[in-house]
């Protein structure tokens, strides 16, 4: 029999939780009842008040014994009778983080379990008729929000918010008629208490499908909310109300003027003119400037940040308010970044101080960056584009910016290009755009030599966006080429950083792809060997030390091969033999599942069946290819695929294996059909192939397969259980750990080493 | 207190303090902007320089056009570059007692002043400031004496001329001054300081300092010769903040400048726009595209400061931009002692670089570069250079303004091509007005001031935090620049505003001295005997002489009384000694009332009354009609003509006190 006075706490509180786990089945629960372990462990007899009590992880057994053992209505009368309801009330207010929230879920569990009421069915919806442990939780709620201090608010209001987010019972409406004069009694107060819990328990009921929110007064609520929390706690209300499906205009335009408004001060303080269609209008603009002086700079940087971040989210949302203000915003976001980069010229006090605030803000910069760039979605007047591209070059020329700004401002730049007007019929960038790349393309050419490498990976990654979709466009090409970029980018491939080298070995695949490397037509290169990009990449792929570079050149190998690039074109087979080889003894699983993909595409092009991409795509009957079948297999067997398939298919990291099953179940359903190949299961080469491949299973690699013929990899093909395999390799890692031998296997181990592992608190 | 101010340039200061009989110089610095109006001194003779076309004026009337050369529509003149030289006419500068110098750039001016002006006091400066000092001069001497000038223009400063402005150039200076800098002038006047304690100054001939100033050098602060000087007199009275800070040096230590009376703020960023940092990644970005296209890339620079942190830079940068194989050149008279002195001051440096030392290894990473032959130095680029140079490659050299030293030559020979660069970093210059007469210019121009002194930001950081009752600072900090007239971030805003100075003006220094520091002699400190009257209060009374000279005060025991043995002499000396009467007895404590009140009726006085008064207490004796007028700090006895009554009273008065 356990005695806990002699348990250590780690134990006791592992007894606590298998006790739980073992009593959550109602005939478990009688037995332990029978024995008298569960008031001995969970009742006033146990560890509660003891010595034991005073470590955390005894507390947080208990509790989460408790919460596996709160299943049935036995449990339910348990806890009534011990008295652990009023422990799990003061446990809300425990010095341990977790023990206290999980106090907190426990009442939310208890009072759900305790309303699903007796197996006659539901209970009544009248209050008063609530079962008494119900009774007893809302009751302690009531209290706790009519109390001054301000953690047990907070309790009270996350236990609420926990049950609306997770109960939509009609009981749940009850409640919440019966709490919301308490909870809107909190607004009264000065200052309101548990302000972001206040907020999270209205959005969690007007989110709740079980309460119909006009019944219950929820909007006037809200509205009233709104207008009394202050700018900062009122942000994420509002962005909450906006989201919501249905909810009167009145109540979002309360609610987008309150996101609007930091930006309206911008505005107010830069003393623009607010805009036709007026986001800042006069009213709003008046009240906000009167309301938010934007005080100190961290007051100040929070709200802005965090007003366009509430605006981003927004902006995609098919709920967003119409009409969507598009052209003050943009304005407001151009005037945020001419601020921090210092060169807004404010007229007025308020916009020079505002202007000390912001200048060289590294946190607002970033935010109004990728809300410029969310903006790109939109229209906007030609003046304010202008101005748009104007401030972006300002960014990505100073030499203040931050390399995360500069990326930012990057992406910017990006979208806003791609969004550029078009001329109809013609994909190249239009005029302005052209223009802007002419002041880029300097910029870019600096930024690739910067003496930070956090710029010049960013500078990569927009040089191949920019290629990738500009590449075959005459403009584009144009521009390019007569800048140094592609030669500067060649050089990259063999920067120190090998983050940069995999950027680098993108762009250049993506330059080549497109036709933009051209080789250096400086005298000292002529005639002599140039090397090809191709040579140049096998190299990086076979020696560089570092896992990116060579993901990123078997990437673009892929991309190569799939696109029958030139350099790939003349020798597909050599070309596949080579980079397969080296693939296959590469340490970094990516680079293996890579040559796996690779292997996929030349599969694919040989059998002559491009491959859907969509994996739910309904596939067109198998045709058999052109030609016999152990013809068309002949080049696979020559570039030693299959040998590296196989090999894949035990490889110790999952997505390798997985994919090579895949690569070979598509080769099988492409060769199902065919009955042009001989069957030859019997032959004595698959027998050796399938001993090979049994002690490749055991984890004994060495021995190599050597010359496959086609027949012999058709019949092992078919003669492996390949479905099975995906199938065990498709469950998640966490299966094994979750399996009830794992736990023995834990338990076995914890026991195992107790003595020895002190600090390992299970 | 006053203040001098013999210099309008805010990061060359030259001011002025006189205190008492005491006057000190702050710093002495040698503004060069004047030399950009003159044309450049090429090493190797220029035609294109020589064949520049005289200046006219617009009448066609030629007669300056021997001195006056025009270029791409800039007027230069022909002949030995001037200096923008301190007032000397201010005030006297023969009563200076004591100049100190904070940092190396601000020392340039000097031999003018201890050469022509009867100067005879002493110049203190740290040691890194003499030796980095004493190489900026000997490389300005050397730059402009060979090449020497066959002519010397002066009738373009023709005071007619200049009157009717007919020369587009104002000489802002007021006489010809050419540079015969010799370091010799001013070497055996300078005490170095060692910096790491507090010292007093020994006394300067004809001048003594007294107890008035206490020097402490604030460790290091900032690009290894430039100091930071705090006095501390008897009370804080003047602090004077650093120049310069850099990230190799050590922090300043700001708790000494802390409750100055009077805050004097010079040399802050000459460019508060630009970051250094980002500065310096500009300057490395440019110069690996220049060197990758092929092209040369020049550094105009001065031979020690900035540049050491550009080569820490490009140490840490060239192998990853793949810059191995490219020569780097540093030519100067003094690149040799420049680099080679920059390692041995570890104990000016920060942590790290001292750390460095003790490993060992040398603080800068230079060492290595010049080791490894990726850095070569040479004195000038006739010799050795000219053997050794290949391109592409990078040269530093002098000097920033692009009108002396070997930089001159580099521009002719590059300025044609576009591959190659000129980056400056240097911001005591203008770049476009430095390539002015170097026009038309096909090479690429680059401006990347790297100016680590302390930024706007910093300075209201430091006032927050050292709260001086007073800040005196040049007129250029208290308003924004002219090109940035909306960042009011860019100035100086203090409460009480700061107080500007202006080229030739003197300011009086608003600051009240309500204590001297006195000293008291040992023996004199023997004989007093303290009485404690509070907890950690004693007084005791000191009779003696105060001998007051050179600002300091002490307290000597008085000559002792002449012994009356008669005879004329004597007598005359008994006479001349001051009339030292037997001193009343002071006396201190509080009267109890009541108690008081007691023991006048033990006395035999009735009829006693007590009233109560907003200071005190009034003892009525009805029956002797006199009255005891008890307060804080006074007692009155009053009594009509008693004075035997009087006196009883006092006795009894004073029963309740002490005396001493």
């Amino acid at each position: 029999m356990l005695k806990p006075q002699d348990l250590s706490s780690r134990v006791l509180s592992f007894s606590l939780r298998l006790t739980g786990v073992l009593a959550a089945q109602e005939d478990c629960f009688q037995y332990l009842q029978q024995g008298e372990l569960l008031p001995k462990l969970f009742g006033e007899a146990g560890p509660l008040g003891g010595a034991a009590w005073t470590s955390p992880a005894v507390r947080s057994g208990w509790i989460q014994g408790l919460r596996s053992l709160a299943q049935h209505a036995s449990a339910l009368h348990f806890l009534a009778h011990c008295g652990a309801v009023d422990t799990i009330f003061s446990l809300q207010e425990d010095s341990s983080l977790f023990v206290a929230s999980a106090a907190g879920q426990l009442l939310v569990h208890i009072l759900g379990l305790s309303m699903q009421g007796p197996a006659g069915g539901p209970p009544s919806l009248q209050a008063g008729d609530w079962p008494a442990c119900a009774q007893k939780i809302v009751g302690h709620i009531e209290e706790s929000l009519r109390a001054t201090a301000t953690p047990q608010i907070t309790q009270a209001l996350n236990v609420l918010t926990t049950t609306f987010g997770h109960c939509h019972n009609p009981w749940t409406q009850v409640l919440w008629v019966q709490l919301s004069p308490l909870v809107a009694g909190l607004l009264e107060k000065d200052p309101i208490p548990a302000a972001h819990s206040l907020v999270d328990l209205l959005l969690s009921v007007a989110r709740s499908p079980g309460l119909s929110s006009s019944s219950c007064g929820l909007w006037e609520t809200l509205a009233q909310t709104l207008s009394h929390l202050s700018p900062t706690q009122a942000g994420p209300l509002a962005l909450g109300i906006l989201k919501l499906q249905d909810c009167p205009q009145a109540l979002r335009a309360q609610a987008f003027a309150v996101l609007l408004q930091p930006l309206a001060c911008v505005f107010k303080a830069m003393a623009q003119d607010p805009g036709p269609s007026g986001v800042p209008d006069g009213t709003v603009g008046g009240s906000m400037t009167a309301g938010v002086p934007l005080p100190s700079k961290a007051a100040c940087v929070g709200l802005l940040c965090r007003s366009l971040a509430h605006l981003e989210l927004l902006l995609p949302l098919p709920q967003r308010p119409c009409p969507w203000p598009q052209a003050p915003l943009l304005g407001a976001a151009v005037t945020l970044l001419q601020l921090c980069g210092g060169s807004a010229r404010p007229a007025c006090d308020m916009g020079r101080h505002l202007c000390t605030l912001l200048l060289g803000c590294v946190r607002v910069q970033r935010a109004a960056l990728d809300f410029l760039g969310a903006l790109s979605d939109g229209t906007g007047p030609r003046e304010l584009v202008t101005q748009v591209f104007a401030v972006l070059l300002e960014y990505l020329r100073s030499p203040d910016s931050s390399p995360t700004v500069l990326k930012k401002a990057f992406q910017a730049t990006f979208r806003w290009l791609l969004n550029s007007p078009k001329t109809p019929g013609c994909w190249d960038l239009d005029p302005h755009a052209l223009l802007f790349l002419r002041d880029l393309l300097p910029v870019l050419q600096k930024r690739l030599c910067s003496p930070c490498w956090e710029v010049r990976d960013s500078s990569l990654e927009f040089l191949t966006q920019m290629t990738r979709h500009w590449g075959g466009q005459a403009g584009f090409r144009h521009a390019l080429l007569a800048s140094e970029v592609p030669k500067l980018t060649e050089q990259l491939l063999r920067d120190p950083e090998s983050y940069v080298r995999a950027s680098a070995v993108t762009a250049m695949g993506q330059l080549s792809s497109q036709g933009l490397c051209v080789p250096p037509a400086g005298p000292e290169h002529q005639g002599g060997q140039q090397k090809s990009l191709l040579v140049e990449l096998l190299h990086i792929l076979s020696t560089d030390s570092e896992g990116f570079p060579r993901r990123a050149v078997m990437q673009v190998f892929t991309q190569w091969l799939r696109d029958s690039h030139a350099d790939v074109a003349g020798d597909t087979e050599q070309f596949v033999a080579g980079v397969l080889q080296v693939a296959s003894q590469d340490l970094d699983w990516e680079v293996r599942a890579q040559g796996l993909e690779l292997a996929l595409v030349f599969l694919e092009q040989t059998l002559g069946q491009p491959r859907s991409h969509c994996p739910h795509a309904v596939t067109p009957p198998v045709e058999a290819p052109v030609g016999p079948l152990a013809q068309a297999l002949q080049p696979l067997c020559r570039v030693r695929l299959f040998d590296f398939a196989f090999r894949a298919l035990f490889d110790c990291d999952r997505p390798v294996a997985q994919k090579s099953c895949d690569l070979l179940l598509f080769l099988r359903a492409q060769t199902a059909s065919s009955s042009s190949l001989q069957e030859s299961r019997s032959s004595p080469d698959v027998a050796s192939v399938e001993a090979a491949l049994q002690r490749w299973q055991a984890g004994d690699q060495a021995q190599p397969l050597g010359d496959l013929e086609p027949e012999v990899v058709l019949a092992v093909v078919r003669s492996l259980d390949l479905e099975g395999l995906r199938g065990a390799l498709a469950e998640s890692s966490d299966h094994v750990e979750k399996s009830p031998q794992s736990l023995l296997q834990d338990m076995l181990a914890t026991v195992g080493v107790l003595g020895e592992n002190e600090a390992d608190c299970y | 207190m006053k203040l001098y101010c013999l210099s309008g340039h805010p990061t060359l200061p030259c001011n002025v303090l006189k205190f008492k009989s005491t006057t000190i110089m702050l710093d002495c610095g040698l503004d060069m902007t004047s030399t950009l109006n003159f044309l450049p001194l090429p090493l190797v003779q220029s035609p294109r320089l020589s064949n520049l076309p005289g200046w006219s004026l617009k009448d066609g009337n030629a007669f300056l056009d021997k001195e006056l050369k025009e270029c791409s529509g800039h007027v230069f003149v022909d002949s030995v570059p001037e200096f923008c030289l301190p007032e000397t006419e201010l005030i006297d500068l023969s009563t200076v007692d004591v100049i100190l110098i904070s940092n190396y750039h601000c020392m340039m001016a000097l031999p003018y002043i201890t050469e022509h002006t009867g100067f005879s006091g002493t110049v203190y400066a740290t040691e890194p400031t003499v030796q980095i000092g004493r190489l900026l001069m000997e490389e300005l001497v050397n730059f402009i004496e060979r090449v020497p000038k066959a002519q010397s223009a002066s009738l373009w400063k023709n005071k007619d001329i200049q009157r009717e402005g007919l020369c587009l150039i104002q000489p802002i200076y007021r006489e010809r001054r050419p540079c015969h800098v010799l370091w010799s002038c001013v070497e055996n006047q300078i005490i170095q300081c060692s910096g790491s304690q507090s010292m007093i100054p020994r006394p300067a001939p004809g001048a003594s300092l007294g107890s008035l100033l206490e020097m402490q050098i604030l460790r290091p602060t900032s690009n290894l010769n430039r100091k930071l000087w705090v006095w501390h007199p008897a009370i804080h009275l003047l602090a004077y903040p650093p120049a310069e800070f850099s990230l190799v040096f050590q922090p300043m230590d700001q708790a000494s400048l802390k409750n100055s009376d009077v805050l004097i703020l010079t040399g802050l960023t000459q460019i508060p726009t630009a970051n250094p940092d980002g500065m310096v990644g500009e300057f490395c970005s440019n110069l690996a595209l220049t060197v990758r296209n092929g092209g040369n890339v020049l550094v105009p620079c001065y031979p020690s400061g900035v540049i050491y942190d550009l080569l820490e830079c490009l140490y840490q940068y060239i192998d990853s931009a793949g810059l191995s194989n490219i020569p780097f050149y540093f030519i100067s008279p003094v690149a040799n002692s420049s680099l080679e002195f920059s390692q041995i001051f570890a104990e000016w440096l920060c942590h790290n670089k001292q750390t460095k030392v003790y490993l060992p290894e040398p603080p800068f990473p230079h060492a290595e570069l010049i080791q490894t032959n990726k850095l070569k130095h040479y004195p000038s680029l006739h010799g050795d250079f000219s053997s050794d140079f290949r391109q592409p490659c990078v040269v530093f050299t002098g000097h920033p303004s692009l009108r002396f030293g070997d930089v001159v030559h580099f521009m002719e020979l590059w300025g044609k091509s576009s591959l190659n660069t000129v980056i400056f970093t240097e911001p005591d210059f203008s770049y476009l007005e430095a390539l002015a007469p170097y026009q038309p210019l096909a090479m690429k121009c680059i401006y990347c001031p790297i100016d680590t002194r302390l930024n706007f930001i910093q300075v209201s950081k430091l006032l927050k935090e050292v709260q001086p009752l007073h800040v005196v600072c040049p007129e250029q900090y208290t308003q924004p620049p002219p090109a940035q007239s909306h960042r009011m971030d860019l100035m100086i805003d203090c409460q009480p505003p700061a107080m500007s100075y202006r080229r030739a003006e003197v300011l009086a220094l608003p600051f009240k001295r309500r204590y001297e520091k006195i000293e008291i002699m040992p023996e004199l400190a023997d004989a007093l005997v303290p009485m404690e009257i509070k907890p950690g209060i004693s007084l005791a009374t000191v009779s003696a002489v105060l001998h007051t000279k050179d600002n300091k005060h002490i307290l000597q025991p008085p000559p002792r009384p002449a012994q009356p043995t008669g005879g004329k002499k004597r007598k005359r000396a008994a006479e001349d000694i001051p009339d030292c009467k037997v001193l009343k007895p002071l006396l201190s404590g509080s009267i109890p009332v009541e108690q008081f009140v007691q023991t006048l009726e033990k006395h035999g006085f009735s009829d006693i009354k007590v009233e109560d008064t907003a200071k005190g207490h009034i003892v009525l004796l009805q029956e002797a009609e006199t009255l005891i007028q008890i307060e804080e700090d006074s007692t009155h006895i009053i009594c009509d003509n008693d004075e035997m009554l009087r006196v009883r009273l006092r006795d009894l008065v004073l029963k309740f006190l002490q005396k001493f």
